[in-house]
């Protein structure tokens, strides 16, 4: 095979830039220059926020209340509580939500996996769900790390090429919609960070004795990740400070393990199909080390994949004598149960595999009673008083 | 050797002989023509960070490192065997984006996989065997995973507090607070008119074409469905 060099020498002879794309700029700046351009329009921060500084410097706004959750189908599909904490710690903390209908997954876990997509339909899928959260004057909450990673992708491209955003915004005059994106796009993980003093100041629950391990999740802090939150008080500012923020305000000791920047094992694909991976990577390369390393009682973690991985792994290598055998939670299940969260009702952990129950003691939490309680609950549908559990049976 | 005639491989040692070279040409240009291709890639070097930092090269005979060198010395052979042999290890995880050069290894795994699924070629159909069903879900229900797809013979290595949830799917379903969480059959209550419009994104933007290429009855039964929605809604493609 003839190696086709004359394409590359051409461009050097004819003088052609190497030009480093890699957006250090600030993609709030570039947003509003091309919205007065008239390409897009940016839907603004219109509540109270809090201040945040991303790893490249950059002031981050993270409203506070009137929020569109854009939910996460791994979330809501196999982990639930995950999501039902979330919704919970913002009603306890007494901010307003709207959860909507209208909304699809970003679609980026079957793109990662399959690639039976391409960057016009995912762009078009990321903006046909912000036009939603637009149109509904709520501002976009995003809930799984790789719908936030994603997102960042699409508005980078959509940023830097004027086909795509000619395409997409043709696509979306169809649909009678605008080409809308929202000044920042924001994780539930940065929400909670940049809320947890108010978070802290709500804990019922003595967390003081707790050690955890966290996990950062990769489509949070490495796709786009200028853009992610880092503070010089936590780890110096040489990772990132989600999670870890919240667990030391919250008490709890966080503690380090080597393989910290080391992928779950998710792998998308692999995940569904060839979990042979998933399972040996998530056990031999976190979940073995943070045991021998730091011996946790719980990995906090803040996406969808990743505590789907890191639950779901343990019990095969349980089954080869491994050390496994560690509660994983998301950082939002784990706030909403310092906070006075029921561990079923609520934080659903009925849904999870590894061992719960020694953390949830630890916490003084009578998981006994509170899973009789929750039977209780089971009852009242079954004999059918009422169809549906809703926010007032679970804060009961 | 010129410029013209040079070989990265012997011939005999570069594997897919049989391939004509125009074709493995063809999809090279396929890979470069993308518009993500300037932003992914800007030479390398060669300090193995990448490989570092790589799951999958850590389990598999896979590097991001050999990816982003055979795409910048347009080593076609290579890149050909690549989408045909490595490309479905990746982890898709980006820890390849430590790159001290700017690239995105991962970023272009994805640009190849999609040039593997438009094309058909034989990886993407291997790797794709048993994902009919998630394609399905995600295309036609709007969500990835739903409940339901927690069957106990389907994961079976996640243990027995799995393998309960189907037992009492519809109960735990409703016994969640949050009212458009109450569904088995998708992640959460998707509105019918936003499914009509994802259905729309999926047939304007070409999505959908790709999937008859890799599994040609899922193609046609998606199809059918969104095209018949799309016409009781009155929307013109």
């Amino acid at each position: 095979m003839t190696i086709p060099v004359d394409a590359l020498w051409g461009d050097k002879a004819a003088g052609a830039p190497v030009v480093d794309r890699r957006s250090l700029a600030d993609p709030r700046a570039e947003l509003l220059a091309l919205e007065a351009q008239g390409e897009l329009i940016v839907q603004r921060i219109d509540r109270e926020a809090v201040s945040v500084r991303t790893k490249y410097g950059r002031e981050k706004r993270i409203q506070k209340a009137h929020l569109w959750h854009h939910k996460s189908c791994g979330q809501c599909g196999h982990i639930p509580g995950y999501s039902t904490a979330i919704f919970w710690v913002m009603r306890k903390l007494g901010y307003d939500y709207h959860d909507p209908a209208d909304q699809t997954s970003c679609t980026a876990w079957n793109y990662y996996a399959s690639a039976t997509s391409n960057p016009a339909a995912q762009a078009a899928v990321a903006v046909r769900n912000f036009a939603a959260a637009y149109e509904s004057g709520y501002f976009p909450l995003i809930h799984c790390g790789t719908s936030y990673g994603h997102y960042k992708e699409v508005r980078e491209e959509l940023i830097h090429h004027p086909e795509l955003r000619a395409q997409v915004r043709d696509i979306m005059a169809g649909l009678g919609k605008p080409l809308v994106l929202p000044e920042e796009i924001v994780h539930y993980s940065e929400w909670l960070h940049a809320l947890r003093d108010e978070i802290a100041a709500k804990r019922v629950r003595d967390t003081s004795g707790i050690v955890a391990t966290v996990h950062p999740a990769c489509h949070y802090h490495k796709i786009v990740e200028g853009d992610a939150i880092y503070d010089p008080d936590i780890y110096g500012g040489q990772r990132t400070a989600v999670v870890t923020g919240l667990a030391q305000a919250l008490g709890v000791e966080v503690r380090d393990y080597s393989t910290w920047f080391d992928c779950c094992g998710f792998g998308f694909r692999h995940i569904l199909v060839q979990r042979d991976f998933t399972r040996s990577f998530a056990t031999l390369r976190k979940i073995e080390v943070m045991k021998e390393e730091a011996a946790p009682d719980v990995v906090l973690t803040h996406d969808t994949g990743c505590v789907t991985t890191l639950d779901k792994s343990q019990f095969a290598a349980k089954a080869h004598q491994r050390n496994v055998g560690l509660a994983v939670l998301s950082d939002a299940q784990f706030a909403a149960l310092a906070m006075g969260a029921h561990p079923y009702r609520v934080c659903q952990l009925h849904w999870h595999s590894a061992d719960y129950r020694p953390l949830l003691e630890k916490m003084g939490i009578d998981w006994q009673q509170a899973w009789a309680e929750f039977q209780s609950d089971l009852r009242r549908l079954e004999s059918g008083e009422k169809r549906y559990l809703d926010w007032d049976d679970v804060d009961g | 050797m010129t410029k013209t005639d040079a070989h990265y491989k012997a011939p005999e040692v570069a594997g897919y002989a049989d391939v004509a070279p125009e074709e493995k040409l063809a999809l090279f240009e396929q890979v470069k023509a993308d518009i993500r291709f300037g932003d992914y890639l800007y030479g390398c070097y060669e300090c193995g960070i990448c490989v570092g930092a790589c799951p999958s090269a850590k389990f598999y005979d896979f590097s991001p490192r050999r990816i982003a060198q055979a795409v910048a010395r347009q080593d076609v052979d290579l890149v050909y065997q690549q989408i045909q042999e490595d490309i479905w290890e990746c982890s898709q995880c980006f820890s390849c984006l430590r790159c001290p050069r700017g690239n995105n290894p991962g970023g272009l795994v994805t640009i190849m996989r999609e040039v593997a699924v438009r094309n058909g070629l034989a990886s993407a159909k291997k790797a794709l065997v048993g994902y009919s069903r998630i394609i399905y879900k995600i295309m036609s229900t709007g969500t990835q995973v739903s409940p339901d797809m927690l069957q106990r013979d389907a994961f079976l290595d996640w243990g027995p507090e799995t393998a309960d949830v189907p037992d009492h799917l519809d109960l735990w379903r409703r016994a969640l607070p949050a009212e458009t969480m109450h569904t088995t059959t998708s992640g959460w209550s998707v509105a019918d008119r936003t499914l009509v419009e994802l259905y729309y994104i999926w047939l304007q933007t070409g999505a959908l074409d790709m999937i008859a290429e890799v599994d040609s009855g899922l193609h046609s039964i998606l199809q059918e469905l969104m095209e018949e929605r799309l016409e009781e809604e009155g929307i013109e493609l």
